[in-house]
């Protein structure tokens, strides 16, 4: 095993705790803009997808990274977007009249 | 390193850190908006880092994907109903796992066709290709299964056939072996300019494990789907991770811890509120058998029912002093929300006390129940959860059950051979006076009877939510 991938898997085991601890705290009325919201962050994989979709490898390349790049997107901007959508109607009882 | 890469570094350690930023200040109403505009630019910033500091030698591609996507995602954000909310999180959840599944691929494909110009193949690395399939390729198949179930495009009940779990079991060994097959040959064939038994061999990769996906979600029935949706949710940020570790990129492998622990954390939540174990979702056959008998003896019919009027309701809610709503799917189904809320304010402009209790599991998703009351205007500090309001229960004057079943259901407290057992209930039997509003006596999501619709204290007020409501509401006026 090379030093690289030790350290990405440092990094995930840290951060998988780092996700524990933050998302605890998430009361229930939230989970499905939580869900929601980091639905869209999974969509990260949309810096990996660009890199496909222009590197210039020939057709086939260009067809895998255009694909992702359009799925990724769509998870990125529909999850932001609906979960701004949600929240937008959370309020308070004082907020009213 | 170049300045530009090292700018580019730099810039998705602030992305990781606008992401975790983000998702705490989602903890509390008030910050939520925020957080997820600091994910968004986290997100933007990252996109933006990648085009600067990556070589990147053809643009059409990238800017038509960007534009289809975006265009496509933002009509379905924008026009989506929030009743279909978990179909849409399941498609979008998809999308994700398919987007981390080609990265994966192209990177096998860039060693296996030579684009690489190696056949230096690291372990670690093909390693980290076939994971990255697999979860990417089981979380695209399976979500689109659950959309399809949620949409009711595919049926929702589980389905099931003889052997069913021998044969996952044997297609899941098939697909590790097809994995350890080509993580051992793929750097002697590419040195023999042999790959084209090994391309094939991922091809049926691909295959076997979208395959694989359909075949773990369908067999879950309509019930479980909360569960399924956190589960997909949380394969869908495991499979960016795995992503990451084939690009060797943190922001991708943070990223998607964080979307894995979170999916996993509502995944353990969904399953806790149902009183069942992950593997019980997965493979158990819950309330799969058609037309059960009543747990205590004999059939009941509409003569054990007190059957009321909506005028009878109105009396009872109008000169109570603590009323408790339980709202549940069938409630959303019949677009009842902002009527109710409308009756509600009348009730407390009499002096009334309306408290609406929600079940973990009242709606399609983890929360599911809570927006579709926060968008008819239900302020969410009256909502409350199921223990906030049992220990007080007895005191109060009348609960209303709308659209909601299996969570006030009292055998899954006193019936230890019933399905349900074990489940936290809200206890609306102990209350004064319970309504239960339904369209007939048909069993709910779990297919099981329940002993509520035959209590002295429970009157059963039979009709459409909506129209339920709105004679109530009428009658309410009146008096």
């Amino acid at each position: 095993m090379t030093g690289t991938i030790l350290i990405s898997v440092y990094v995930f085991v840290l951060a998988m705790f780092v996700g524990f601890e933050v998302i605890t705290k998430v009361p229930p009325t939230l989970h499905t803009p939580l869900m929601s919201g980091s639905n869209a962050i999974s969509g990260i994989s949309i810096v990996g997808a660009l890199v496909i979709a222009g590197m210039g490898q020939g057709t086939l390349f260009d067809i895998i990274g255009m694909v992702a790049v359009i799925a990724a997107t769509l998870n990125v901007v529909g999850g932001f977007m609906v979960t701004d959508r949600m929240l937008q109607m959370f309020r308070r009882d004082t907020d009213t009249n | 390193m170049e300045t530009r890469v090292l700018i580019m570094q730099l810039a998705y350690l602030v992305s990781a850190v606008l992401f975790i930023t983000g998702l705490k200040r989602l903890s509390h109403p008030d910050t939520a908006r925020g957080g997820n505009r600091l994910a968004a630019i986290g997100m933007l910033l990252a996109i933006v880092a990648t085009l600067v500091g990556e070589q990147i030698l053809t643009w059409q591609w990238i800017i038509g994907g960007l534009l289809i996507g975006t265009v496509v995602g933002g009509f379905m954000a924008r026009y989506v109903k929030m009743t279909a909310m978990p179909q849409m999180v399941g498609l979008f959840n998809g999308f994700g796992g398919l987007a981390s599944g080609l990265v994966a691929a192209a990177e096998f494909l860039r060693y296996s066709m030579g684009v690489a110009g190696t056949s230096e193949v690291p372990v670690d690395a093909s390693i980290s290709i076939m994971l990255g399939t697999l979860i990417g390729a089981v979380t695209f198949s399976g979500s689109l299964v659950a959309f399809g179930k949620l949409q009711g495009i595919v049926t929702e009940k589980a389905v099931r056939y003889p052997a069913q779990q021998f044969l996952n079991a044997v297609l899941f060994l098939g697909i590790l072996a097809a994995m350890a097959y080509l993580v051992v040959m793929t750097p002697d064939a590419i040195a023999a300019s042999d790959t084209g038994t090994l391309n094939i061999i991922y091809y049926a990769l691909w295959g076997a494990a979208m395959l694989l996906g359909v075949l773990l979600v369908i067999p879950i029935g309509g019930a479980d789907m909360p569960v399924v949706v956190s589960l997909l949710n949380s394969y869908s940020g495991l499979a960016a991770s795995a992503a990451g570790f084939v690009l060797n990129n943190n922001v991708l492998i943070i990223s998607g811890a964080l979307v894995g622990a979170s999916g996993l954390i509502l995944t353990r939540i969904m399953c806790k509120a149902m009183n069942r174990s992950l593997a019980n979702v997965i493979f158990g056959s819950f309330g799969q058998v058609a037309g059960k008998e009543l747990i205590k003896g004999e059939k009941r019919t509409m003569a054990d029912v007190n059957d009321v009027q909506a005028d009878d309701v109105a009396m009872l809610l109008a000169y109570a002093k603590q009323v408790v709503i339980v709202p549940g799917y069938g409630l959303a189904v019949a677009q009842a929300q902002h009527k109710l809320r409308e009756l509600c304010d009348n009730l407390e402009s009499r002096g009334v006390n309306v408290k609406y209790v929600v079940h973990p599991v009242a709606g399609r998703m983890p929360g599911h129940m809570n927006v579709l009351l926060a968008e008819a205007n239900v302020p969410y500090n009256q909502l409350y959860e199921p223990e906030d309001v049992n220990p007080d229960i007895a005191n109060v004057d009348a609960c209303l059950v709308v659209g909601a079943n299996d969570v006030v259901n009292p055998a899954a407290r006193d019936e230890p051979a019933s399905d349900l057992y074990g489940m936290p209930i809200i206890e609306v039997d102990r209350a004064k006076h319970t309504v239960v509003m339904k369209r007939s006596l048909n069993p709910g999501f779990a297919g099981l009877d329940n002993e509520l619709f035959y209590l002295r204290n429970t009157m059963m007020l039979f009709g459409d939510a909506a129209d339920s409501i709105g004679r109530i509401l009428e009658e309410l006026k009146q008096l």
